[in-house]
């Protein structure tokens, strides 16, 4: 009795992890699973067709295992009991071929696709991309906008339908960037750059979080992308222009002076070159001029002297 | 004159907030309680003689088992808070932890599941069942059993001290990443604690490794040749063929990033040069490797507990052991999956894609090795049989998880997220967590001289399962929802917070399955009269360890049993051999017991806890200290005693005369 | 009840012993594994030495700070105590324990004058600014360096102790196991020095 109970429970699992598949197709509020960018869409049928190769194996699991586990049970003296069957090769050579052919598709699928979508791969859609710097603080995003002249905090807009690079690096300890609706996370890490192409489909607002935890405010440090259309993307960098904030020197180090639960704030200007001397004090001694007490290249000294 | 004496341990160092002052309170009277208890039934003298300074691996076994179940609640009560507190803590709430103690706590769950409750339960298990199985009396280096075990317990000591001592612990993730993990962004000692807590644990683990390694190749019985050992015992020499491969990478990877903190190097530090992605690819060179080393007994436990209760020959042999080397050599090869997210490249990520997929071949061949020894079985179907169940259901399911993540575009919309969390669960529990329940329940009765109570194990074994489901599916789902793993805090419009309630609901169900294991060992104690193991095989058994009495003497095997096939037991049994074929007794070498161990385990905790603390002379004092007891040691001839011929007939004829 | 092992006893010249536990067999097993666990430590600090060797941070090279010529006076003192390290152990298992003795000590006392030539490298380059805080590269350089001295510091420990029970107990067989042992240990570190010679000085150097 028990047993028959046990294999109802285990089948009920079983289809309820079917059914949960649905649940998961459908739901908008699950968004590596209803992509509104390019990349995520892509990377969304790629989740699609290695979970149905997979199936392809574990469903005869499972079959075999409850039928087994059902057939061959000790009080059932229908099915025929072979102590001494222990081998046949041919079954043998048949689950080491099975699964050796569904991963060898899965990695030729795997080969094509990380090179397809390999995130420093720019995106060709006709229109001429935009360049977003992403500096991961503690606990903030800093965005800057070398073309524009523009920065921002905590909240990024861009036109859809046009490829953005983000060129990434952190003044703080290793982050993750991740917009989930548009497409796969990235890294930023002091002292290097990384790169990452996404583009969106239509306007719309999107939730952006760090995928990697950099301290006691990581879980604050959440910001909003939003999509528009190319007109309105060009209003809202007049509106930034015109706010009061200058992002120079001086401004950038209290900036990166830990925080949490930053608001979102904008800069009209942005120190020239700023992304890249965040990636340089860190390679090399910062020189008189650019340092200025820079920060954590200025601790970095004293840091290293103290002991 | 002070900060020599003390280096950077002051009185603020003493427990002050709710926590380390409970955690303090809890460690007192449990070791107060235990005091008593002791001396009310004047058992000092018995623990210290039969149990800490015994070299006998059966003791050390279960010495392992019991401190990795304390550990095992320590950590239980970790992931109830974490549960707790993401299900609580959205929107204008924010829980009942602060941001930073949330995550000295996930870091510390993650550390002490890994290396204090599984390891521990492993090691635990492989010291007392493969001497057995192989048909050896002992280990190949009794000594350094014991210094290993005792290494385990300091680590153990330490990453509990912090409670008492220090009041943090790292806040960085359970493999604190640099440069998170430096002075600059964690200036307190956690990390310190940390380092030392798995440095000196991790050394236990790589002399045990050494020793299992030696014992397997050196000490199985005549006859045994490596194609009929039991698959546990293939599984263990794999499982620390890895340790003796990659632990050294950690203490390295350990030793340079304290170095960075303690003396001012500059390995991963975010200036002068530091490369903190060299950090990530050295802990991961120890890390992925790491997690295999758990699973492998795992498996090794699977393969003889269905062989042993469908009743038939495990089937496909020399495939398993195939796939089980197959495996020990991938797992060396695929540490970059953990990290495809930092920017590798496409052909570097595309490479450790597929070496990682490449692992589901042979682990696919042995789940379909182990169901085709069920086909045509008569399957029986005890507690550990249910455990091997219900890791199928579980495991599986994780697998394809880990084959989709292994597929880097999706991993970078997965990684760190619960969907991961939800997937190395999976393998965790699922695979080495049921495993070592599996193991528990098979070899309870040679252990002990009774067996467990069947029904409320499959009680325990319901409501694991259950709960499991219950807390782990809706991670899978919260991960392609965008949550991303150890929030201490996230917004009620990203609409996670049922999923957590629902997790939360799930882990009840856990601790319900847990307790009933505790009732379970309780009950049995308490009814094991009637179910004594009266004639050492309870299970009809197919290998060496059933030959012996329950529990063994302390010797293992009177004479060495002759090997001629794999089961030897099973074929002993056909033949209708007797145990002894001649009762030609000779006389047998044991090792003695020695109280070194735990000197220089105690000298060694020393050391670590001076460096957190930054005292340099007591460092130095502990460092002396463990090296002359080394030394005193390897001058003494004298470490083995024999048990006269006549005196293991004496033992044999008594046993065989009671049972 | 429990009578004593058997004690050691002097090996007769040319005799090897064959313990009855075999545990020569064992130990020395069981050492040549924890040697591959210690190359695989080093394995990892070559690697991390290889990925930091140009993380000067504006600082100098290994080309500015490390004399060749020093670095080979070093690599032929060790060298040729691994050599009479050898020879102390043939002569250690013919049983002529004077030689043994002065044998060993000539290599104790050119592992020592390896270790002072290599400390004496160190403090000049602290003294020179150029230590182990100033960057990526020295750091590494320091730890790689400094392990494998560390290691031959232990050596020396154990090769004095060994030295102290040969003059009080002679070669029994297990005085010569452990020297055995020893010279395993000797030579693994030998060459070690090869590949730090090759790998830090040669190529950053040349």
């Amino acid at each position: 009795m028990i047993k028959v109970s046990k294999f109802i429970v285990l089948f009920l699992i079983f289809v309820d992890i079917i059914l949960l598949g649905y649940i998961l197709i459908g739901n908008s509020n699950i968004s590596v699973l209803n992509p509104q960018g390019l990349i995520a869409l892509k990377e969304r049928n790629l989740i699609i067709i290695a979970t149905l190769l997979s199936l392809a194996a574990v469903v005869p699991v499972f079959i075999l295992t409850f039928l087994f586990a059902w057939k061959y049970r000790e009080n059932n003296s229908k099915a025929k009991y072979d102590p001494d069957w222990d081998h046949d090769t041919k079954l043998e050579l048949t689950w080491w071929a099975a699964p050796f052919v569904i991963i060898l598709i899965l990695a030729v699928i795997t080969w094509k696709s990380t090179h397809e979508l390999d995130p420093s791969k720019s995106i060709n859609a006709g229109t001429k991309p935009i360049t977003i710097q992403v500096v991961a603080l503690q606990w903030k995003w800093l965005f800057i906008y070398p073309e524009q002249n523009i920065a921002t905090v905590n909240f990024i807009q861009f036109p859809d339908r046009t490829p953005i690079n983000f060129e990434l690096t952190a003044d703080a300890p290793m982050n993750s960037f991740w917009i989930p609706q548009l497409g796969g996370q990235m890294y930023a890490m002091a002292g290097m750059g990384t790169h990452l192409h996404l583009m969106a489909d239509a306007p719309g607002e999107f939730a952006g979080s760090a995928a990697e935890i950099s301290g006691r405010g990581f879980s604050g440090m959440k910001f909003v992308a939003r999509t528009s259309s190319q007109a309105d993307f060009d209003a809202w960098v007049q509106s930034v222009k015109e706010s009061q904030n200058k992002l120079d020197l001086p401004e950038y180090n209290k900036l990166a002076a830990p925080s949490e639960n930053n608001p979102v704030v904008f800069y009209a200007s942005a120190e020239e070159g700023l992304y890249n001397k965040i990636i340089m004090k860190f390679i090399a001694p910062a020189s008189p001029d650019a340092s200025q007490g820079g920060p954590s290249g200025g601790n970095m000294h004293m840091q290293g002297t103290e002991h | 004159m002070m900060a020599f004496i003390f280096g950077k341990l002051t009185f603020a160092a003493l427990p002050h907030q709710w926590y380390t002052l409970g955690a303090t309170f809890s460690i007192a009277v449990g070791g107060l309680g235990i005091a008593v208890i002791l001396t009310y039934f004047k058992r000092w003298k018995w623990l210290w003689k039969e149990w800490l300074t015994s070299t006998d691996p059966k003791k050390i076994g279960v010495m392992y088992i019991v401190v990795s179940s304390v550990m095992f609640f320590r950590g239980g009560i970790d992931a109830g808070m974490i549960w707790l507190q993401q299900a609580l803590s959205a929107g204008g709430s924010h829980g009942f932890l602060t941001g930073s103690h949330f995550q000295q706590i996930f870091t510390a769950h993650g550390d002490i599941m890994v290396f204090f409750v599984t390891m521990g339960l492993l090691f635990g298990l492989i010291n007392y069942v493969v001497p057995l199985q192989i048909g050896a009396r002992d280990l190949a280096f009794p000594f350094l059993n014991t210094l290993g075990f005792w290494l385990y317990v300091a680590g153990a000591a330490l990453i509990n001290l912090f409670f008492v001592l220090g009041g943090d612990f790292a806040a960085t993730g359970w493999l604190a990443q640099a440069p998170l993990s430096e002075l600059q962004y964690s200036p307190g000692v956690g990390v310190d604690y940390w380092i030392w807590s798995l440095q000196v644990s991790g050394l236990g683990t790589l002399l045990g490794g050494i020793n299992f390694l030696v014992t397997i190749l050196k000490m199985r019985a005549p006859g045994m040749t490596l194609m009929k050992m039991p698959l546990f015992v293939w599984t263990s020499l794999c499982s620390m063929v890895l340790v003796i491969s990659v632990f050294p990478i950690l203490t390295v990877t350990m030793g340079l990033l304290f170095l960075d903190r303690f003396a001012g190097f500059h390995f991963f530090t975010t200036g002068f040069g530091g490369n903190a992605m060299l950090y990530t690819n050295l802990i991961w060179m120890w890390g992925h490797p790491e997690v295999y080393i758990l699973i492998l007994p795992a498996f090794g436990v699977y393969s003889e507990v269905v062989a042993t209760f469908s009743q038939k020959r495990l089937a496909g042999y020399v495939s398993m052991v195939c796939a089980t080397i197959a495996i020990t050599l991938l797992a060396l090869l695929v540490w970059l999956h953990h990290f495809f997210t930092m920017g590798a490249g496409a052909d570097v990520n595309a490479f450790f894609g597929m070496m990682t997929m490449v692992i589901a071949i042979p682990t696919g061949a042995q789940v379909f090795n182990w169901l085709s020894t069920m086909y045509k079985g008569r399957i029986r179907f005890f507690t550990p049989m249910r455990w091997f169940l219900g890791f199928i259901s579980t495991f599986t399911l994780g697998g394809m998880a880990g084959v989709m993540m292994a597929v880097p575009p999706i991993d970078f919309q997965v990684h760190n997220s619960l969907f991961l969390v939800a997937h190395f669960h999976t393998m965790v529990i699922g695979g080495a967590l049921f495993g070592i329940f599996a193991g528990l329940t098979y070899w309870f009765p040679k252990v002990m001289g009774f067996r467990l109570n069947e029904r409320l194990g499959r009680y325990a074994f319901w409501c694991w399962i259950v709960g499991f489901f219950t807390s782990f599916v809706p991670l899978y789902i919260l991960g392609f929802m965008g949550a991303t793993r150890r929030l201490d805090h996230y917004d009620v419009s990203t609409g996670w917070q049922p999923l957590f309630m629902v997790s939360a609901a799930g882990l009840v169900i856990i601790a319900c399955g847990v307790s009933l294991q505790i009732v379970q060992v309780v009950v049995s104690i308490k009814q094991r009269k009637q179910n004594l193991d009266t004639t050492g095989d309870p299970w009809n058994g197919r290998t060496l360890e059933w030959s012996t009495v329950s529990p063994p003497p302390f010797y293992n095997f009177a004479i060495i049993p002759k090997v001629a096939s794999r089961d030897a037991f099973w074929e002993m049994k056909q033949n209708k051999k007797s145990k002894q074929e001649k009762m030609q007794y000779e006389d047998i070498y044991m090792p003695k017991n020695t109280a070194m161990g735990i000197y220089v385990a105690g000298f060694v905790f020393l050391v670590g806890f001076a460096l957190v603390w930054h005292i340099i002379w007591l460092a130095v004092a502990g460092l002396l200290g463990a090296t002359i007891c080394v030394i005193i040691r390897t001058f003494d001839e004298e470490t083995e005693y024999v048990l006269p011929a006549a005196e293991v007939a004496k033992i044999e004829a008594g046993r065989n005369t009671n049972g | 009840m429990y009578c004593r092992p058997p004690k050691s006893r002097k090996l007769k010249p040319g005799e090897i012993q064959m313990d009855k536990h075999d545990n020569n067999d064992k130990t020395i097993f069981g050492f040549w594994v924890y040697l591959m666990t210690d190359l695989v430590m080093f394995a990892a600090l070559f690697a991390t030495f290889a990925v930091l060797r140009n993380n000067t941070f504006g600082g100098p090279q290994a080309g500015e700070l490390f004399s060749l010529p020093f670095a080979l006076s070093e690599t032929l003192i060790l060298l040729t105590s691994s050599f009479t390290c050898g020879l102390g152990i043939l002569s250690a298992r013919s049983g002529d324990k004077n030689k043994t003795i002065l044998l060993f000590a000539s290599t104790f006392v050119l592992g020592t004058a390896f270790l002072a030539m290599e400390l004496s490298e160190f403090s000049h380059l602290i003294s020179e600014g150029n230590g182990f805080q100033r960057s990526a590269f020295l750091s590494s350089f320091f730890t790689l360096v400094g392990t494998h001295g560390l290691h031959i510091a232990a050596g020396l420990v154990w090769m004095g102790i060994l030295i102290v029970r040969i003059l009080k107990r002679g070669l029994t067989d297990s005085v010569l196991r452990k020297l055995t042992l020893l010279s395993l240990f000797w030579h693994f570190l030998d060459i070690v020095w090869i590949f730090i010679f090759s790998i830090v000085y040669l190529i950053g150097v040349i």
